[in-house]
């Protein structure tokens, strides 16, 4: 089929022709983008904490009347609480071990500093990095379920406690992979030194874990979601947070069975509803706003679509109806059903040929300014060609009710008016 | 003359009823999500204090020692002890105040123990931000002197302690200590929490708010972020190298601003005479809307939020303009008779621009419905603002004036196409 006059035909439906392809184009740019968008909220909710996360759960708690960590023997009288609540706690039956921990991974309440290859750094230091400090005791890998993929494990006798706002020296820290390969690219890790917030006092690498991912959640800790350092310090200030790991389908009673425990070893402190949280609440507290974001972004795709789709039915039923008689000529002349079906999808896929040129540049552009003004990263060209087939088949679709309609148009209305 | 178009209109729209219900209802999508995150952005990005918001500043200094100094860095959020302290104490604005979020376990009347948030600052605190009391009165400028063991309450703590009770001159229990109360909040509202951003920008008020001096010596727990550098013992003590005090001060003339921003800058180029650093050190001074602007109190992703449903509106009017200018021309014979009959082509252009207005009136009425259901759905989202969200009159007026302007501006297009036809060819073609 020649091409001449379809173009001939559109040239006379100017306004309409430019309408439904400026549709198409910012449908194929808003499309492109928002499920570009999609993809990477997905791809970071999904992404692994390097926890082994089920059977997990979290206490939060704070005591009341409890000593100052600035009293003196403050410190070793909040120990003494925090240890007689760890020693209750792994004594519960569904129990499998206990760790306290100043945070978790996802749970956005964090002890961000530095650590550095040279002692006393300062700010402007460029052989060190930013850090999560994480503070727990000789459990916590198998609390977390963290994988040691070089050195050793805590020991019991490496455990120190420290009031929650003195900064004692580090001796010893296991950090993750992740943080061992940005300072030490050339080879293991396990045995250097490091300077931990610019202390003067080294701290040994005796282990790295295989992952660990840092609280914070936020953009800004982007950075430095992968350099996570453990330290086997037990935190003593008026609140504690302990991570329990249950025996596999023990978790809701463990759960359970945790409050009474604790008002039993000490009545005088804050358990609420918030207290006792699951891993799994806090991962999806968490994503929550990206797994919004999402569920909105796709539905306005979604309806996105449906409107155009339904706008290219509407305005070719009115050119179909408007060239009845035409149609009819044309039958009259020898067209086949089939040629009148063609002429309209041809004429669709030039319009939306042409809607899907301009909305590749639209797609690029708009994401060149999302690029600019919300962080966003480049989007790759694939999902501007699959937006752009996608577009034309949407187009086929939308228009073939109405052209089969013209293909039934009978030869005799050519002598009919219209 | 207007109901005879209007008649027109009516019987054109009924002819094809498949086609009316799509255009409403594409209008009604596009203005139900614009007016959505149209109403989210106008609740987050409005003045929390309009009667006040260009006299209150929040006053921000970078004096870190020079190991800590880098060029180009932001002018942290908050200020050290000795900083603020000393601000405080020279008292160059109309009024001043520091202060710290904190957190306290006080005791109920039953014996049950109660986790709070607390504020800890300094008595201009309350005249400074209008802080509303229901009982009582705040405390004065002598007790933050004399660090007077005393108390403000939120009134739903009130509530829940006393029973709504006015409860000046009883004891809140803290821990082992007590302060006492000498005053209730009424109504205070303050949204988002411009005064201090760091601990939830939206959420109620703090429940406890007593003297920063008081919760020094008290040692009162602080939340919020603390800076240290340097190794040190206390971060609150009176010298530590730690910035942790939000500083916010009022000036109530431009030039009283002009006046305490040199002020600052002398106050900068003394401690650097002084030694505690060698750079020129950094001052920022803002106002109460540059402030909540500085530190983007509306989160990206409403913005983008409202940028796409934007989008999606325009794809909206696009489609409603190509049907309507589809609907015209098809009629160009009827139109046509009446142009032959003697409608002047005004007449006609009238005629077009009534039918797509009134496509926009009942799109704008089902847009407003979906408005609603959209604002009903993002207060059941699990965010921190979720609370705050409401579509006020001017919102509910705004969607009305967009939906009839944006159907009357896609109805213009069509509109002019059709007065535009020659009445003879019209009637010839058929």
């Amino acid at each position: 089929m020649k091409l001449h006059p379809i173009l001939a035909a559109l040239r006379k439906h100017k306004a309409g022709t430019v309408l439904i392809a400026l549709q198409i184009a910012l449908t194929l740019a808003i499309v492109c983008n928002a499920i570009f968008i999609i993809g990477q909220r997905v791809e970071r909710v999904n992404r692994p904490t390097g926890l082994n996360e089920s059977n997990l759960f979290l206490i939060s708690q704070q005591w009341v009347g409890a000593p100052s960590a600035d009293a003196p023997d403050g410190v070793e009288k909040l120990d003494a609480l925090q240890r007689e609540d760890l020693a209750a706690l792994r004594n519960l039956p569904g129990v499998a071990s206990v760790a306290p921990i100043n945070s978790l991974p996802l749970l956005n309440s964090s002890w961000t500093g530095s650590v550095s290859l040279k002692p006393s750094a300062t700010i402007g230091d460029k052989t060190g990095t930013r850090t999560a400090y994480y503070f727990s005791d000789e459990q916590v890998l198998s609390t977390l379920g963290l994988k040691l993929i070089a050195g050793r494990n805590f020991n019991a006798g490496d455990v120190q406690h420290q009031g929650f706002r003195d900064s004692p020296p580090r001796p010893i820290v296991i950090v993750t992979k992740a943080l061992a390969d940005k300072l030490f690219p050339q080879g293991s890790a396990v045995g250097k030194v490091i300077y931990s917030d610019g202390s003067s006092s080294p701290s040994t690498i005796i282990g790295v874990v295989a992952r660990m991912q840092t609280p914070a959640t936020g953009s800004w800790g982007n950075d430095f979601a992968w350099y996570s350092t453990l330290v086997p310090t037990r935190m003593d200030a008026n609140f504690a947070r302990y991570a329990v790991r249950t025996k596999p389908g023990q978790l809701d009673a463990t759960m359970r069975a945790v409050t009474p425990l604790l008002y039993k070893v000490n009545p005088l402190r804050v358990l609420d509803d918030n207290s006792i949280r699951p891993f799994s609440e806090i991962r999806a507290k968490a994503y929550r706003a990206d797994k919004g974001m999402a569920v909105l972004m796709g539905v306005i795709c979604l309806i996105l679509i449906a409107v155009t789709a339904a706008g290219i039915v509407g305005l070719t039923s009115f050119w179909v109806g408007q060239r009845h008689r035409q149609i009819g000529v044309r039958r009259a002349l020898g067209a086949r059903k089939i040629d009148i079906l063609h002429y309209f999808q041809i004429e669709n896929l030039l319009i939306a040929g042409a809607g899907a040129v301009i909305g590749v540049v639209l797609s690029i552009g708009l994401n060149l300014w999302l690029i600019t003004r919300y962080e966003m990263d480049r989007m790759p060209v694939l999902y501007v060609l699959v937006g752009v087939v996608a577009m034309l088949i949407l187009g086929q679709l939308a228009v073939f009710v109405p052209a089969r309609r013209a293909s039934n148009v009978p030869p005799v209305s050519a002598t009919r008016a219209a | 003359m207007f109901g005879y178009y209007f008649n027109l209109a009516m019987l054109s729209l009924k002819r094809n009823k498949v086609l009316t219900a799509l255009m409403v209802l594409t209008i009604a999508l596009g203005i139900g999500t614009s007016m959505t995150t149209l109403t989210v952005m106008h609740v987050l990005s409005g003045d929390p204090i309009p009667q006040k918001s260009a006299q209150l500043f929040r006053v921000r200094m970078n004096v870190f020692p020079d190991d800590a100094f880098k060029r180009g860095d932001r002018v942290p959020d908050n200020l050290t002890r000795r900083d603020a302290e000393a601000l405080l104490h020279d008292a160059r604005g109309d009024r001043q105040a520091a202060m710290s979020a904190g957190s306290m376990v006080v005791m109920s009347a039953q014996g049950d123990p109660l986790n709070v948030e607390a504020r800890y600052t300094n008595a201009d605190f309350f005249p400074m931000f209008d802080v509303p009391l229901r009982y009582g009165h705040a405390w004065s400028r002598g007790d933050d002197a004399g660090h007077a063991h005393v108390a403000v309450i939120s009134g739903s703590l009130n509530e829940q302690l006393f029973g709504g009770a006015d409860s000046v001159g009883k004891a809140l229990l803290v821990g082992d200590q007590s302060l006492r109360i000498i005053g209730v909040l009424g109504d205070w509202d303050m949204n988002p929490r411009f005064y201090d951003l760091s601990n939830g920008q939206f959420g109620d008020s703090e429940d406890v708010f007593v003297p920063l001096s008081t919760a020094l010596d008290m040692k009162l727990p602080t939340s919020g972020q603390t800076w240290c550098w340097g190794n040190n013992g206390n971060a609150h003590d009176a010298n530590a190298p730690c910035i942790w005090l939000q500083y916010w001060a009022q000036l109530d003339t431009p030039a009283k601003a002009v006046a305490y921003r040199q002020y600052l800058q002398n106050y900068i180029a003394l401690q650097q005479k002084a030694g505690r650093f060698t750079h020129s050190g950094q001052l920022e001074l803002q106002d109460v809307m540059q402030w909540l602007d500085a530190k983007g109190v509306v989160p990206s992703d409403v913005r983008l939020q409202m940028w796409l449903a934007l989008g999606f509106l325009g794809i909206c009017l696009i489609n409603t303009v190509g049907l309507l200018l589809a609907k015209f021309l098809r009629r160009g014979s009827e139109l046509g008779v009446r142009r032959a009959l003697g409608a002047s082509r005004r007449s006609i252009f009238l005629q077009c621009l009534i039918e797509a207005g009134m496509v926009g009136m009942v799109g704008g009425v089902f847009g407003l419905v979906l408005a609603g259901l959209g604002v009903l759905l993002v207060r059941h989202q699990p965010t921190d603002y979720a609370a705050y969200i409401h579509m006020d009159l001017r919102m509910l007026l705004a969607t009305f004036v967009l939906a009839l302007s944006s159907s009357l501006l896609a109805g213009l297009l069509p509109a002019w196409r059709a007065m535009q036809l020659s009445p003879a060819i019209a009637i010839k073609s058929n």
